[in-house]
């Protein structure tokens, strides 16, 4: 079980505290069907995902972001204990989604690049630590239930 | 070998133009020191580094950091053969420094932060798809000597 400091906490959830999830959301799913276009294969029913423009404005990506992200708040919410707090999220991707765990990695470094380009300095070397701690932390609780 | 586009190596070098390789390259292996802990073990020499400030203020920590940076701005001239350009670092990370290679593969997912927290906004997806695939096709080169 991963264990988080204080400190780790704190950096986490004052930038979290700052985010709007809607539009965050929407950027950390755009941009992983941008950077790495092999995961628009679990979306083929969002519709226009035919170019970068397109990804980031389609409204399914936007609205789908959305619900991502705010799971990962839900996250935020229990850093003690992200296993139980994704458990479901964790049988649902593999037993109907049929994702990858290696794309949880990937979501998980879109959305610290995201918080690099939204909070600049802010971003500092042990913000980014807690972040990497946490996303690397969700990835592998939502692979979990894995079999 | 990662295929670059037109626009990828236009959109690598133009960005690549306003870099100052000698704060990125310190940043880049201080935040990978800081993230990635067990990453100190290749650095032993280095002295002080004890905090994350401590990292970061390394000297030794900056003049590396610029070397290896350094080193990425030539790799950047040879998009098209990115392995020969890497043969013999290659062969040097394995024969003497002994490096797993997926340290590669997290310096180069650092850069991509540290490039996103310079540029902001302007490190727009299409942009970060492409340093993504700079950075996997550097990690790639780098361990295509590996025996």
């Amino acid at each position: 079980m991963v264990h988080f400091t204080a400190e780790e906490k704190a950096a986490v959830t004052s930038l979290w505290s700052k985010m709007n999830v809607e539009e965050t959301g929407g950027e950390a799913l755009g941009r992983l069907l941008v950077v790495y276009p092999w995961t628009q294969r679990f979306f083929d029913s969002f519709g226009n995902l035919s170019s970068p423009s397109a990804i980031l404005g389609n409204p399914k990506v936007k609205a789908h972001g959305k619900k991502v992200l705010t799971s990962f708040g839900d996250a935020i919410k229990n850093m003690d204990n992200l296993k139980t707090a994704f458990a479901k999220l964790s049988e649902l991707h593999c037993d109907k989604l049929h994702v990858d765990p290696e794309n949880f990695k990937l979501l998980g470094n879109v959305m610290v690049i995201i918080l690099a380009t939204h909070f600049g300095r802010e971003f500092t070397p042990e913000v980014q630590a807690a972040w990497q701690k946490l996303v690397s932390a969700v990835a592998i609780a939502l692979a979990h239930k894995y079999h | 070998m990662g295929h670059f586009t037109e626009e990828d190596k236009g959109t690598i070098t133009s960005l690549w133009g306003k870099v100052n390789v000698e704060d990125v390259g310190g940043e880049t292996l201080g935040r990978l020191l800081v993230v990635y802990p067990w990453t100190q073990r290749f650095f032993d020499s280095f002295g002080n580094l004890s905090s994350a400030s401590a990292i970061m203020g390394n000297p030794k920590v900056k003049a590396h950091g610029k070397k290896v940076l350094t080193s990425l701005g030539d790799a950047i001239k040879n998009l098209d053969d990115l392995k020969g350009t890497f043969a013999q670092l290659s062969e040097l990370h394995c024969d003497k420094l002994h490096v797993d290679p997926e340290n590669f593969r997290l310096l180069g997912n650092v850069l991509v932060t540290v490039l996103a927290i310079h540029f902001g906004k302007e490190f727009t997806p299409e942009v970060q798809a492409s340093w993504q695939k700079m950075v996997a096709g550097v990690a790639s080169a780098l361990s295509s000597r590996y025996h």
